[in-house]
């Protein structure tokens, strides 16, 4: 296919609302109509934001041969020593609900050295099918025996859809194999929806450090991958009942052999909880004002099972390390609650911490931008307030 | 060593405001700087030239105006730059993107490593360094917090990935992706500023590469873009003020699932 | 004001702004509170090739002359006066060689100091040898094909830090003045130690100690020039270096300027900014004009010593006086501004208060200034008047 972007003049009325739509700014009001420039995408965030359907991109060619014969939702499946990680248990439960409108069958691709009951805890959750690819060699992760093996897989099975998690592990073997098997692969997922109509899967995800949302469609070729982000589809609850037909394929010899070698694995002190993990996060900005004071953090997290996060403010100055840090350069979290304190809530730190199920702020500053988001704000001294939440809770704990 | 460091330009995120009565990007005045997570790549290969001899090269694929990055490479260090700009890549996925890219440094052979940052600020897709280890039928290594060395044609990283950290070893050439542990980003040298101002960056279109219309830009992107929202903003909730042991109470409340509940 | 500066200067003060946002703001506070000498700012000064920019390119420099280093110095002082200090220092340690060193002496020791690996050191003023540099006494014998040094030098910059010296001694005692010599010591050189690093009023990051000679032996062939012009040297030095200490008087009046700007337009009181009163107005209209002619001055006396004039003892004088005083008059204004917050260590400008006064004080004090300015006037009326 190619295309081009196309301005009617004749219906434009020059009211601008496309060039505050445009994501590359590439619009501008010349003479009273919209005009394009070269640094135009052809992303299409145009087209919609016209009211009068000034903005047309004109798709030419034909849709791609070669995406008939293709159907049903694969899952990727992640283990470890085993066992299934949550992440793939979400997938099936939103292929599952994918499924419903696109017919097929959902099946799960476990590669592994050990399944022990891997195939079962999958079918439990929704796997019709289950592809196990079992082999010694195939215990901690590496690149190109997984992407070797994959591809074959999807060669052979012809999924519409292929779905693997947003991890590190999803999201270095997915962009390998999408790209050798000459089909697209939209990152980090975090809405998955089936149009009937066009057969397509459209996927949302976030862009411009969560600034837009874009929904992503593959549609000439096949299958339609995407990694999703861990933590925010629902696994469904396990059913007994569920029996998958269990598929067994060995690799070939030649798909075992990596460039890449393990030389050892280093389990991240646990002291540190890991705050992707965590369900409630206490976390600390500039407002925090030295490192010392993040021990204020610390015992309100002890006291609530949580872990201490950070903003990048904090982390750039040096006052707690980078893995605690949320947001665009660091993680994104969704705990149930979000303790923010002293963080004024810019873009960044939103979009790594705005899907937790309860956002609490904390600052000084009432026109903090967290405050125009969070779910529960306090203004006030966090230096006053969390010694005085520290005794409350260690109180009520006390006479409860 | 030959070092490529494949960069992007990108608006600056940090800088990206939201219209609250519109709910629309305010783009106005939004700079474009070399994606962060790229100049740690930069400096990494900079480390390694230093280390080991060689030279660096950036490479870019974008508008004209690209080659801004490009020049602040240099001025940081870069030998030389490539820019590959050419209408026909305009609406690339990260599909073409990895392909054009990949042919770019199949054209600069021989080259023993590529250096990307783990992704960009705009897209934060993470998929053209993998990608373009895949079109080059290279290693990759992903998420490297830590270049170990570099010797006999074999490179050793720390891989962060959940709950750990891999070292990996991997024969030569291949892809890696870094993350921001792995240095710190040096400042321009103003030799390098002086070198950068006159330097002739390599402009490649797709017919320099080789690459059909049918596997670069928009017509080589197997992925569309169908629409663009602003996510649902959350409206501020509740907010209270009082003296630190009235806040206390209420936070209690709401932390221990008291007083409100579910 | 544009000065029309050239694409080479305009790159050194956008690499030094970004320098010292990036790497010294955010540690000038400390700097100064525990006086602490900046030695990763050095390296990344070094690195991005700023002690090269006054060295010629014979000797791995860039070649870029004295304005070059105003720039630089006056980029640095707007953020850190003492961080400037400590750089600019390099350039008086280096000049004695620069300006009187033969080739030999150049090629050894300009490309270390270009490429920043060695800092260096300027060494004349002693406890009883302030303004009136006749009452040296540290000494330098002759003896074989060595030196030997004895005394002790005061307040030197860098001292303990740099690795190359100038020291201006005494060879010829009888002869006063004219009986000085300037010498190059290494650090390391055995007999040769360093006493108390001071603790000042300002510029606090820069290091300030003694040197200690005791029977330090030297080869001769570190002696710059000849015997008994060792004050030539150290006057044209001075000469020299002159716009270098003005430009960092310029940037801390700029920075302090800059810093109640700021502040004046978010401070409210009796319900309105302050800068909408006429009286800070005022203020506010006298320090930028003050700041910009001491600008302006400055750089045309580093374009004057660039173009190749060889009298402009007068001018340097002028620049140095007029921008110190400008430095210390604009930071007291500026803490004036700011009230009460200005008196407090938490607002950045009542340092900029301490480290002003150095300027008015070190590679001559402004009285000093004035008796060269004086003399030079009188001597040019009177030869008008023959």
């Amino acid at each position: 296919m190619s295309a081009r972007l196309e301005i009617r003049t004749d219906v434009c009325t020059g009211c601008g609302l496309c060039t505050s739509a445009c994501p590359f700014g590439a619009l501008s009001l010349v003479d009273g109509t919209a005009s394009v420039s070269d640094a135009c995408t052809l992303c299409g965030a145009c087209e919609s934001s016209c009211p009068f359907g000034a903005i047309l991109i004109r798709r030419t060619g034909t849709v791609a041969e070669g995406i008939s014969g293709y159907s049903g939702t694969m899952v990727i499946a992640e283990s470890r020593e085993g066992a299934i990680d949550h992440s793939t248990l979400e997938l099936l439960g939103a292929a599952r609900a994918i499924a419903e409108a696109e017919g097929g069958p959902v099946s799960a691709l476990l590669i592994t050295s050990v399944a022990g009951d891997g195939p079962k805890v999958l079918s439990e959750h929704g796997a019709d099918v289950v592809v196990v690819v079992e082999d010694p060699a195939l215990g901690h992760y590496l690149t190109e025996p997984r992407a070797a093996i994959t591809r074959r897989i999807i060669t052979e099975r012809k999924p519409a859809i292929v779905l693997a998690a947003a991890t590190t592990t999803g999201r270095d073997l997915m962009p390998r194999v999408a790209k050798l098997l000459n089909t697209g692969l939209t990152a980090d997922c975090t809405s998955l929806s089936f149009d009937p109509g066009k057969g397509c899967l459209l996927q949302t995800r976030p862009a411009f450090g969560g600034n837009i949302m874009a929904t992503i469609v593959c549609e000439g070729t096949r299958p339609q991958m995407a990694t999703v982000r861990p933590r925010v589809m629902k696994a469904l609850d396990p059913d007994p009942s569920r029996t998958a037909e269990i598929v067994r394929i060995a690799p070939e010899p030649g798909e075992l052999v990596s460039r890449v070698r393990l030389e050892g694995f280093r389990v991240l002190d646990e002291g540190i909880a890991d705050i992707a993990e965590a369900s409630v996060i206490v976390s600390g900005g500039r407002g925090m004002k030295t490192p010392e004071n993040f021990s204020l953090l610390s015992e309100i997290a002890g006291l609530l099972g949580g872990s201490v996060g950070a903003s990048r403010a904090a982390v750039d100055s040096g006052w707690i390390p980078y893995p605690h840090q949320v947001g665009q350069t660091g993680k994104t979290v969704q705990p149930r609650t979000y303790l923010a304190c002293g963080i004024s809530g810019a873009v960044q730190h939103r979009v790594g911490m705005q899907s937790s199920d309860t956002i609490i702020a904390v600052n000084r500053d009432e026109t903090a931008p967290i405050f125009q988001f969070c779910s529960e704000g306090f203004v006030g001294d966090l230096f006053e307030i969390l010694p005085a939440l520290a005794k409350e809770i260690r109180r009520r704990r006390g006479s409860a | 060593m030959r070092i490529v460091v494949a960069m992007k330009q990108v608006p600056d995120t940090a800088e990206v405001r939201i219209d609250p009565e519109r709910n629309t990007l305010v783009r106005d005045g939004v700079p474009s700087i070399m994606n962060p997570f790229d100049a740690y790549a930069l400096e990494e290969g900079l480390r390694w030239k230093d280390a080991l001899g060689g030279e660096v090269i950036a490479l870019t694929m974008g508008p004209p105006q690209a080659e801004a990055i490009l020049r602040e490479a240099v001025s940081m260090g870069a030998d030389q730059a490539v820019l590959l700009s050419d209408r026909a890549f305009a609406g690339a996925d990260t599909w073409a993107t990895s392909h054009t890219l990949a042919a770019a440094v199949a054209k600069l052979a021989p080259v023993d490593l590529v250096l990307t940052g783990k992704q960009a600020i705009d897209g934060d897709t993470a998929q053209t360094g993998p990608g373009m280890a895949a079109t080059l039928d290279w290693p990759q290594l992903t998420f490297v917090g830590r270049v170990l060395g570099i010797e006999g044609g074999r490179i050793r990283v720390e891989r962060y990935v959940e709950g750990g950290v891999e070292t990996l070893d991997s024969s030569l050439p291949a892809v890696v992706t870094v993350l921001k542990d792995a240095n710190t980003p040096r400042m321009p040298s103003l030799r390098g500023k002086m070198k950068a101002r006159s330097l002739q960056v390599t402009v490649w279109t797709a017919a320099d590469l080789g690459l059909p219309q049918s596997e670069t830009g928009l017509e080589g992107s197997p992925t569309r873009v169908v629409r663009i929202a602003t996510p649902e903003s959350r409206s501020g909730g509740e907010i209270h003020r009082g003296s630190p042991e009235e806040l206390a109470a209420i936070l209690a409340d709401i932390l221990l699932g008291e007083g409100g509940g579910e | 004001m544009d000065y029309f500066l050239s694409e080479d200067i305009r790159a050194i003060r956008e690499l030094c702004s970004e320098i010292a946002e990036k790497h010294i703001r955010p540690v000038r506070e400390e700097l100064d509170r525990e006086n602490r000498f900046p030695h990763e700012i050095m390296k990344v000064l070094a690195d991005s090739d700023l002690f090269r920019i006054y060295i010629p390119t014979e000797y791995e420099g860039l070649g870029l002359g004295t304005l070059s280093l105003c720039v630089a110095a006056e980029e640095l002082s707007k953020v850190c006066a003492g961080v400037a200090t400590t750089y600019a220092a390099n350039a008086l340690g280096a000049m004695p060689i620069l300006l009187s060193g033969s080739d030999d002496q150049k090629k050894r020791f300009l490309p270390g100091l270009a490429s920043g690996s060695n800092l260096a050191a300027f060494g004349l003023t002693e406890p009883d040898a302030g303004s009136d540099a006749g009452g040296l006494r540290t000494r330098a014998i002759r003896d074989g094909d060595s030196y030997v040094l004895n005394g002790t030098k005061q307040w030197i910059t860098n001292g303990g830090e740099a690795k190359v010296y100038t020291i201006i001694a005494l060879t010829d005692p009888d002869r006063g003045a004219r009986g000085a010599s300037a010498f190059i010591v290494e650090d390391g050189t055995p007999g040769f130690s360093y006493g108390k690093k001071e603790d000042k009023m300002g510029i606090r990051a820069s290091a300030t100690r003694e040197l200690v000679f005791e029977d330090c032996r030297i080869p001769v062939e570190n002696l710059i020039g000849r015997e008994g012009t060792g004050f030539m040297v150290a006057m044209k030095t001075l000469d020299n270096s002159r716009p270098g200490v003005a430009a960092q008087a310029v940037g801390i009046a700029q920075g302090a300027l800059e810093e109640a700007l700021v502040y004046a337009s978010q401070r409210k009181q009796f319900g309105q900014r302050i800068d909408s009163f006429q009286g800070i107005q005022f203020m506010l209209a006298d320090m930028a004009t003050q700041v910009e002619a001491a600008r302006a001055l400055t750089y045309s006396v580093a374009r004057m010593i660039d173009g190749g004039v060889k009298k402009f003892e007068k001018e340097a004088a002028m620049a140095k006086v007029f921008a110190s005083d400008v430095a210390m008059k604009v930071t007291t204004d500026a803490v004036q501004i700011f009230g009460g917050y200005g008196y407090m260590k938490e607002y950045p400008v009542e340092k900029m208060m301490r480290d002003a006064k150095i300027t008015q004080i070190y590679e001559g004090t402004n009285q000093i200034q004035r008796n060269v300015i004086a003399s030079a006037l009188i001597r040019e009326t009177a030869s008008r008047e023959k």
